[in-house]
C-alpha cells in the first residue's frame, strides 16, 4: 500500500460523530442511486452496516450536536481528561461503578459526592432510552402518590 | 473507539470516469481500496470523513488514466488503551473467550484475565467462573452470545502483505502440507472488567450487563 499515515490521531470521535457520518452516508448513496455503484463497494457496504448495527445500539442514537456540546461544557468543572469525558459520552454510565471503570485512579480524585453529581449530570443532559425513562418517572409518580 | 486519521495517496481515475466529479471518483477509490481493510499500525478503517487536499492532477506517458495525490482523513476504528467496551461472546477455546463487537471479531481475553477462579468445560466448550458466596459455589457459564463488557489491554498489528520470492522457495517444500495459518492483521487483547466490591448484587450488574 502505497499511502502514507501522516498522523494516526489526528482526533478522537465519539460514537455519535461516526453514527451520524455513516447514517448521511447512507442516506447519500440511496439518494445516488444504484447505478453508480460498482461491485468494488461491497467492503463499504459492509463495514457500514455492520458498524451502523453496533452504534446503533448504544446510547448515542439518543444524542443529538446540542446535546454533546452542552455535556462538554457541564463536564469542564469535573477535570477528567479527554478520553475519560469521551467514555462518559459513549457509554451514558448510570451507576457509580460505571464511573470507577472509566475514570483512573477514581477513588482518588473523585469523592462519593463528586461522583453522584457526575452521575446526576450525565442522568440529565445525556438522553437515554425513552421508554426507560418514562418507566422510571411513572415509578416515582407512584411512589409520591402512595406516600 | 473510533479515530481520524490523516493520510495521503496517490489515486488513479481511469480516462472513462472522467465525466464523472473528480471528488466523487476520488472518494469512491479512497473506500474501494481502505473501508473494511486493516492498516498495519493504524487499525481498522471505516470510511473516508473528509478531503483536505487536492494536488494537480498528473497523467503519465502510456497511461491514459489521471493521477492525483490526495490529502484526507479516514475514520479507522482504533481503541486506545484501557478503553471500555461493549461486545457479545463469539465463542470459547482453550486460548480464552472470543469477543465480537461486530464490525471486528479478533478480540480474545487470555484466560488468565478471566475472574479467577475459572476452568473451561470441555464437555460444553465454554468457560465457567466458580463464584464462590457464603451460601456456596456459583458457576456462571459465558454462554455464547451473552453481552460482556472488557477492557482494552494490549493490541497487535500482524504484517500480512504477501512475502517475497525468497520465502516462496521455501515454503514449495511444504507444498504438500496444507494451507498456511491464515493470521489475523489485527488482535485485541482485552480483559473482563472488574474491580474489588462488597455486595454481590453489583457482581452480577456488572457481569452481565
Amino acid at each position: 500500500m502505497s499511502c502514507s499515515r501522516k498522523d494516526a490521531n489526528a482526533a478522537l470521535l465519539s460514537n455519535f460523530e461516526v453514527f451520524q457520518l455513516l447514517t448521511d452516508l447512507k442516506q447519500q448513496r440511496k439518494e445516488s442511486g444504484k447505478s453508480k455503484q460498482s461491485s468494488g463497494q461491497q467492503n463499504l457496504n459492509t463495514i457500514m452496516y455492520e458498524t451502523l448495527k453496533y452504534i446503533s445500539k448504544t446510547p448515542c442514537r439518543y444524542q443529538s450536536p446540542e446535546t454533546v456540546r452542552e455535556f462538554l461544557i457541564a463536564m469542564k468543572g469535573h477535570k477528567l481528561t479527554k478520553a475519560e469525558k469521551l467514555q462518559l459520552l459513549n457509554h451514558r454510565p448510570v451507576t457509580a461503578v460505571e464511573i470507577q471503570l472509566m475514570v483512573e485512579e477514581s477513588e482518588e480524585r473523585l469523592t462519593e459526592e463528586q461522583i453522584e453529581s457526575l452521575l446526576q449530570t450525565v442522568a440529565s443532559i445525556l438522553p437515554g432510552d425513552p421508554e426507560e425513562q418514562q418507566r422510571d418517572s411513572a415509578m416515582e409518580t407512584e411512589g409520591r402518590g402512595s406516600q | 473507539m473510533f479515530v481520524l486519521v490523516e493520510m495521503t495517496d496517490t489515486v488513479r481515475i481511469p480516462p472513462w470516469q472522467f465525466e464523472r466529479k473528480l471528488n466523487e471518483s476520488i472518494a469512491e477509490e479512497l473506500n474501494k481500496k481502505l473501508a473494511n481493510k486493516v492498516v498495519y499500525n493504524v487499525g481498522l478503517c471505516i470510511c473516508l470523513y473528509d478531503i483536505t487536499k487536492l494536488e494537480d492532477s498528473y497523467i503519465f506517458p502510456g497511461d491514459g488514466a489521471s493521477h492525483t495525490k490526495v490529502h484526507f482523513r479516514y475514520v479507522v476504528f482504533h481503541p486506545f488503551l484501557d478503553e471500555i467496551l461493549v461486545g457479545e461472546i463469539k465463542s470459547c477455546s482453550q486460548d480464552g473467550v472470543h469477543v465480537s463487537i461486530g464490525f471486528f471479531d479478533d478480540i480474545v481475553i487470555p484466560p488468565e484475565s478471566l475472574q479467577q477462579p475459572a476452568k473451561f468445560d470441555e464437555a460444553e466448550q465454554v468457560w465457567v467462573w466458580e463464584y464462590e458466596t457464603e451460601e456456596g459455589a456459583h458457576d456462571l457459564y459465558m454462554d455464547i452470545g451473552e453481552e460482556i463488557r472488557f477492557r482494552v489491554v494490549d493490541e497487535t498489528f500482524v504484517d500480512t502483505s504477501p512475502t517475497g520470492p525468497s520465502s516462496a522457495e521455501a515454503s514449495t517444500s511444504n507444498a504438500t502440507e496444507e494451507v498456511q495459518k491464515k493470521e489475523a492483521p489485527y488482535t485485541l487483547v482485552v480483559t473482563m472488567c472488574i474491580i474489588p466490591i462488597v455486595s454481590q448484587s453489583q457482581w452480577l450488574i456488572l457481569f452481565l450487563k
